[in-house]
């Protein structure tokens, strides 16, 4: 076991320095640069940006660059924002509460309603239910988040008026039952193209169980339908299911670009996209390696809690 | 109100009267305690601070240090926290702040060979912390601005300045190295930062109080949500006549289509920077509760010429392109009819704009003629050519900006009528504004530019031929523009400190531009700015970048 997680280490530490590698080359190599959105400000002198290039040492050697980042990096320091100035680490910790109640209550409303209509619609295969079921996954899968988003928007906030039409919270007031209220568009609109998603697979694996060997012996054994669903088929076909959640942690922490922009959440999604529109190296590079980092730890989670829960898989 | 503003900026002879007359509404409101009660019509601002204001915009400003190098929505604060020397009004006009008044030549601030400078201060100030505010904050500032470790946005001006004396807390001299007729223009704009507080700091690029920054403003700072919003609260003991809210709130809603959604549900109360799209104006003016009006901006744009380019170097190809150019058109059908047409790069609403520039006939026959007689002839591909020259040439913009694609195919169209070939070649903004602009890679450009610091007319970095980076020069001449005459009224007029003797250069530059042609003006941006009926003081003032310019006067009519 030991063995195995050492193993498991090093690979990923390989597979870290090589995302870095690739990624500090594409942000760097592609033309432009951090200060180019300067370059019309009135009044500014190609001089300024040289001085301040040079200040920040932006007109070194690409490869010095790089291993002064992994340098520092490797120190605990994640450096800091073209933009403001401030350490990296403290900036994506500081969006990291906004993405995980947003991604977090979304997750699990849309794994808790997709894991239900995917297990009815397997037990009731072809009825009405599981075509409704089909049809509706394929059309939330169909329709853009932006555009179901502002919808949403449109109908709840601008027409009813019940819903706030984006923001975490308003400012000033920031109680439970506000974030709450400010929570639930957002998350409804994520939550609906995930549900889709868990649905299908939930579906899928479900029938897969569903026509095993033990499930017909655990029937003939006289057990009742839902007993055999409760205790054999569904435990089963979850067990894909805890990959599929691992790799998704990566996701949960990562934000939501569109759905973040639409409704106004200051999370790390907008914070990734702001970043890249400033050319803000330093935090797009933070942020790659986090999710990087947040991959691989994911998947092996995920590994890990599959033999824990699944006596048939050994790690060795 | 917005209706007419509209009509004003579409209908060129009574435009500048209602522009005049919406600013000169405005402007009752440009300093507290010095203007701010003569509106007729106004309620009047509370005794105490009252209430809050809520200001979406569409960038999230993280800069707040003034003198880091920051965009334009950065700006927004600083004006909130900070106060410059002096600042300028809507009008142009200098009105004093930190300073006692506003130094000139009249008064003896100035000498009259523009060398010598001295600045009276007032002794009524403290910094939000409680220290007083002197004359070494004024050197401290003025200094920084020139250090070399420090990171400093614009050196221009400041590295003129020799022996700054502080004479007493409340005066201060310098001298500068040459005459510098901007340098007012620029030092409205220059913000003043506590010595106190940021002289102690080693490395002032990431000190603390870029995050946290301690000015003398009418606001003072409160927090920063990081990417969400940044709060600021009223300055019980600001020098001036505000502040009259208890709280300034600036809020980053990064999608336009959302923050136009917030202002009509009325989250946001001031729809800021970037402010409402012009495809939304139609409804947008007619919103209950919301006044809504149509704001010319200093941004000019045109279709540029890079003058190296055999084919741009005969003045009749960019005569018969500007006569083939259907502006009325581009501006009606494409960007809605808001903004004004214009012939020059001085913002209309200046103080030193040339309002008798020939007009701009658009007349396709006329252009043909042009090209015939300067013996611009079509080849068999219908493109004229001249001594083996083919009147062919590519245009570039931003790639996505679809408002200026569109134009570029209406031009591509219009030009092909005359036997001109354009190709459209549009790049990443990051590559496009990069090397290929500045060192004029390009044939033609459509761009929009704003060619002033403030108010201050001069522009010697856009048109001196010591400005071209191509030509191993310094500054923004991407046209390559290489005219004598300019050359000589640039410098004449940079070395004038009175007003109504620089004027009369100004107008002649002008004039120039206008026979030259290095770019064909197409007009001057308007925006659509709105904000919720009851909110009073905003006033909106070309000479500056952003909209919060004078949140002290802001205030709630009860």
């Amino acid at each position: 076991m030991l063995r195995y997680l050492l193993g498991r280490l090093w690979q990923s530490l390989i597979l870290l320095v090589l995302v870095s590698m690739i990624g500090f080359a594409v942000l760097n190599l592609a033309p432009g640069g951090p200060l180019s959105q300067y370059a019309l400000t009135p009044g500014m002198t190609q001089e300024t940006l040289d001085r301040i290039a040079e200040q920040m040492g932006l007109n070194r050697p690409l490869p010095i660059q790089y291993l002064d980042w992994l340098w520092h990096l490797l120190q605990g320091d994640w450096g800091r924002s073209y933009r403001d100035s401030q350490p990296v680490l403290g900036i994506i910790t500081g969006h990291l509460f906004a993405t995980l109640l947003l991604m977090g209550s979304s997750t699990v409303l849309s794994i808790a309603v997709g894991t239900w209509v995917g297990i009815k619609g397997a037990t009731k295969r072809y009825s009405i239910f599981d075509y409704s079921a089909t049809v509706g996954a394929m059309v939330a899968l169909s329709i853009p988040t932006f555009w179901f988003g502002l919808v949403a928007i449109y109908v709840f906030s601008l027409e009813l008026k019940w819903l706030p039409a984006g923001n975490m919270y308003t400012i000033g007031n920031g109680s439970i039952s506000d974030y709450a209220i400010h929570l639930i568009m957002p998350t409804v609109v994520l939550a609906l193209v995930n549900v889709a998603v868990w649905s299908r697979y939930m579906r899928t694996a479900t029938l897969d169980v569903i026509n095993q060997d033990f499930v017909r012996t655990a029937k003939a054994k006289g057990l009742s339908e839902r007993r055999v669903l409760m205790k054999h088929v569904i435990g089963n076909a979850l067990l894909p299911m805890i990959t599929l959640a691992g790799l998704q942690l990566p996701t949960i922490l990562g934000g939501a670009l569109v759905t973040e922009t639409v409704f106004t959440w200051p999370g790390m999604g907008r914070l990734f996209l702001d970043s890249l529109g400033y050319n803000d190296y330093p935090v797009v590079m933070g942020l790659l390696m986090f999710s990087a980092i947040l991959v691989l730890f994911g998947s092996l989670i995920a590994d890990l809690l599959v033999a824990f829960v699944d006596p048939r898989i050994r790690l060795s | 109100m917005s209706d007419e503003t509209k009509h004003a900026i579409l209908n060129p002879t009574r435009r500048r009267a209602l522009t005049m007359m919406a600013l000169a509404g405005a402007s009752g409101l440009i300093m507290p305690g010095l203007l701010g009660r003569d509106r007729a019509f106004a309620a009047t601002p509370p005794a105490k601070p009252t209430g809050q204001m809520i200001v979406g915009f569409s960038q999230e400003p993280t800069v707040f240090n003034p003198h880091l190098l920051h965009i334009e929505v950065d700006e927004g604060i600083h004006f909130s926290v900070f106060d410059p020397l002096f600042a300028i009004d809507p009008d142009g006009k200098f009105i004093p702040a930190l300073a006692v008044e506003v130094p000139s030549v009249e008064n003896g601030g100035i000498s009259a060979d523009g060398l010598s400078w001295k600045v009276k201060l007032r002794d009524d100030v403290k910094w939000h912390d409680g220290t007083p505010f002197t004359a070494e904050d004024v050197k401290f500032t003025l200094e920084l601005m020139v250090d070399p470790d420090f990171r400093s946005w614009r050196k221009t001006g400041h590295e003129l300045v020799r022996e700054l004396t502080v004479v007493s807390p409340t005066e201060i001299t310098w001298k500068m190295d040459k005459p510098f007729a901007p340098y007012p223009s620029i030092l409205a704009s220059t913000f003043i930062v506590p010595k106190h507080v940021l002289g102690a700091e080693k490395d002032k690029n990431t000190a603390p109080f870029n995050n946290a920054p301690i000015g003398t403003g009418p606001f003072k700072w409160v927090e920063r949500v990081a990417g969400d919003h940044i709060t600021l609260e009223a300055n019980a003991d600001y020098f001036g006549d505000g502040p009259y809210l208890e709280r300034i709130i600036y809020k980053y809603i990064p999608d336009l289509t959302v923050l136009y959604t917030q202002f009509k549900t009325g989250d946001i109360d001031v729809a800021g920077l970037q402010w409402i799209t012009p495809d939304h104006y139609e409804e947008a003016k007619v919103l209950e509760g919301k006044t809504v009006i149509v704001v010319p901006g200093s941004t000019v744009e045109s279709v540029t010429f890079n003058m190296e380019r055999p084919q741009f170097k005969d003045l009749a190809v960019r005569q018969a392109l500007y006569h083939a150019l259907d502006k009325a058109t581009i501006i009606e059908a494409l960007y809605y009819g808001l903004p004004t047409p214009t012939e020059s790069y001085m913002p209309q609403q200046s103080f030193y704009a040339n309002p008798d520039l020939p007009k701009h006939e658009y007349d396709p026959e006329k252009a043909k003629k042009v090209l015939d007689d300067a013996g611009w002839v079509p080849g068999e591909d219908g493109i004229r050519a001249k001594d083996g020259i083919k009147l062919s040439f590519s245009n570039s913009t931003t790639a996505g900006n679809h408002i200026r694609e569109q134009v570029q195919q209406f031009m591509q169209q219009s030009f092909k009528d005359i036997g001109v070939e354009m190709t459209i070649s549009n790049l990443p903004p990051a590559v496009m504004w990069g090397e290929y602009w500045t060192s004029s890679q390009f044939d033609s450009v459509v761009v929009g530019l704003d060619f002033l610091t403030g108010a201050d007319p001069d522009t010697s970095d856009y048109f001196k031929s010591t400005s071209i980076v191509a030509k191993g020069g310094s500054g923004q001449n991407t046209w390559q523009y290489v005219n004598p005459e300019v050359d000589k009224l640039l410098t004449e007029g940079g070395q004038i400190f009175v007003p109504e003797e620089r004027k009369k250069i100004y107008l002649k530059i002008q004039e120039i531009m206008r026979t030259d042609l290095p770019f064909l003006p197409i007009f001057q941006y308007a925006t659509v700015r709105g904000y919720k009926k009851g909110a009073e003081g905003i006033a909106y003032n070309v000479n500056v970048r952003i909209d919060s310019w004078n949140p002290g006067s802001w205030y709630w009519s009860s």
